[in-house]
């Protein structure tokens, strides 16, 4: 893996290498993550978000862990057990409203993550697989928030898993009879919250060995770097470690300090208050809005209004509901391609003037607008400017993209990592 | 900002015992973290103690007023058994019968009891060996060798104070604390 140049594990201690002999763990993380792993020297903060993405993982995990400790899976108790963790049981509310916000920070940091990932082109060659890895991860992230949330059998909860399953409906033929056996039932039951806290508990391991394969894939080629130029001499690297461990730990601090500012001070401030109604199947909520981070895919669901078929005939090809639900789930699934619907050789968006452009004015405005009419009512100008923006987030990677791939005219890159960083061009040969 | 050929160029003081101040900082970083950890681990691990509605149950109130001598009631208190029984005189005479200083578990009735109501014998139904729960507080049931309890799990025999006599069990049936607030109701906890 990596470089020739990396640092070697040495065992000093005899007992360190009688393990090393038998089991070379400690091996493993050293050149994981540890002096054996050579990092481009010139990374910015924006490649802090991927441990810290890892660290949001692991307080979901703790905390989720102690919450099934206090939990009841029932659709009468479920609701009383929260409030049973939120008052009686020992700092229970800092518990769970840590579990709450995790979960908005874990997306928050994935989401940079991502754009990051975009931005600087590392779902190119010869990083594919850790991208393809990224969009899995994601894909069971959006699952495993969504079981979780509706685990507290609040009004959001029950009607959120009324409408999610719905989406499934709008299958031709199978749809009705998938959705009934997702649910257990006709509508969302305790058949419903058994699975959901089954499979809650056991998506985030899958998560994690997912993370593991992300890693293992990224460590082939090794890190990208904010220039995109590929690692050439010694002089490019630095050890991850004390290097990039001091430089994470720092970011790490002011993840935490955000992070503990909201569980403490506004706990409440990400969450829909209707959650603090028990479910009542016989009612449902004004307007039904997912949690935050979904907000832009429920904006491309809601964008579809319009049945498609052949103009005055009556004739319905595909129904605006089924348009909807296909475009929510290929609006993620389309990241899958990117790695071949962008052909420009160069990586980094810092040397593509034209794609900068539209990926900062375009996509990023894009995405907001969707997110913001996410959560706006289904009326208009809501409904209008979450079409424009749902089409331009389609065109952008279908369209856009691989034109500006051959037409840009890209800045010059310069030589070499060292040279970007210090001036001087690399010493080649005898460095 | 430094790189890593400055880094490199850069010579260390170094103070005559060789100690960095490089060193300092290490275990300043280190132990700070190690102070952060522990409160971190606190709250996690303190979760696990009993909540406020279990600690909510910590008391009950009985009416003892049915109890004929020679009678006992089970009830529960804090999810575990708790056995009332009413001493006939001839119970508490062999009871104080006894030399203390041959018990395993040296106590008289009296520690046991409240003063002025020595047939009032309140003592957890869970024997001090493994927990289970002796017989002898329901009717028919075996009351052991000395007329107490008898816990047939192990053979542990205890005596009309509840004292420990015969068998495996380390200690006398524990008596939780309780207040006579009448004459007939008893408060437990």
């Amino acid at each position: 893996m990596s470089f020739p140049w990396a640092n070697e594990y040495k065992p000093q201690h005899p007992v360190m290498q009688w393990v090393d002999e038998r089991l070379p763990l400690p091996r493993f993380v050293y050149n994981a993550i540890g002096g054996g792993y050579p990092v481009p020297r010139n990374l910015n903060y924006f490649w802090n978000f991927g441990v810290l993405s890892g660290v949001a993982l692991m307080i979901q995990i703790i905390t989720g862990i102690i919450l099934a400790m206090h939990y009841y899976a029932s659709i009468d108790g479920a609701f009383n057990s929260v409030e049973h963790i939120m008052r009686d049981v020992n700092g229970g509310w800092f518990i769970r409203y840590a579990h709450m916000n995790g979960a908005s920070f874990f997306f928050i940091v994935v989401y940079i993550h991502i754009f990051r990932g975009l931005f600087y082109g590392s779902y190119k060659a010869p990083r594919e697989m850790v991208w393809l890895l990224g969009v899995v991860i994601f894909l069971l992230m959006m699952a495993t928030g969504f079981m979780g949330y509706v685990l507290p059998w609040g009004q959001m909860s029950y009607w959120g898993a009324q409408v999610i399953t719905g989406f499934f409906s709008a299958i031709p033929v199978v749809g009705e009879p998938l959705r009934q056996w997702l649910l257990g039932g006709y509508a969302p039951d305790q058949a419903t919250l058994n699975r959901f806290f089954s499979l809650h508990y056991l998506l985030p391991f899958v998560i994690l060995g997912t993370i593991i394969l992300h890693v293992w894939a990224l460590h082939i080629p090794g890190s990208s770097n904010p220039t995109g130029v590929s690692v050439k001499a010694e002089s490019d690297t630095v050890p991850f470690h004390p290097y990039y461990t001091a430089k994470d730990g720092f970011g790490l601090g002011l993840f935490l300090l955000a992070f503990v500012a909201v569980t403490f001070f506004s706990p409440n401030m990400l969450g829909h208050p209707d959650n603090y109604i028990p479910a009542n199947p016989l009612s449902t909520p004004a307007h039904i809005v997912p949690e935050w981070y979904y907000l832009p895919f429920y904006a491309i669901l809601k964008a579809f209004t319009v049945d498609f078929g052949i103009p005055f005939t009556g004739i319905v090809i595909i129904p605006a509901k089924l348009m909807g639900v296909l475009a929510m789930f290929g609006s993620i699934l389309l990241l899958f391609f990117l790695p071949w619907l962008d052909t420009s050789p160069v990586r980094s968006g810092h040397y593509r003037p034209l794609f900068r452009k539209f990926f900062l004015f375009g996509l990023i405005p894009s995405v907001l607008a969707l997110g913001y009419c996410g959560m706006m009512p289904a009326e208009q100008p809501y409904v209008m400017i979450s079409q424009i923006a749902a089409a331009y987030y389609f065109a952008h990677f279908l369209i856009i993209l691989p034109i500006v791939s051959r037409i840009e005219k890209t800045l010059p890159l310069p030589n070499s990592i060292t040279e970007a960083v210090t001036g001087k061009p690399l010493e080649t040969a005898a460095a | 900002m430094a790189t890593v050929e400055q880094a490199e160029s850069m010579t260390e003081t170094v103070a005559e015992d060789g100690v960095r101040r490089r060193d300092f900082i290490h275990i300043a970083a280190v132990s700070w973290a190690g102070v952060g950890a522990a409160a971190v681990a606190l709250p996690l691990l303190n979760q696990m103690g009993a909540s406020a509605d279990v600690r909510a149950l910590a008391s009950i109130e009985v009416d003892v007023a049915a109890i004929e001598p020679g009678q006992a009631i089970k009830t529960s208190w804090r999810k575990q058994p708790v056995f009332i029984r009413n001493l006939t005189p001839a119970e508490v005479a062999d009871a104080n019968k006894v030399a203390v200083g041959t018990l395993r578990d040296p106590q008289t009735l009296a520690d046991r009891t409240k003063p002025g109501k020595e047939n009032w014998l309140i003592t957890m139904g869970v024997c001090t060996h493994l927990g289970c729960v002796p017989l002898g507080a329901a009717a028919g049931e075996v009351k052991g060798e000395f007329g107490g309890y008898f816990c047939p799990c192990h053979g542990s025999h205890y005596d009309t104070a509840g004292r420990i006599r015969k068998g495996p069990a380390p200690l006398n049936l524990q008596v939780p604390e309780f207040a006579f607030i009448s004459d007939t109701v008893v408060k437990i906890g």
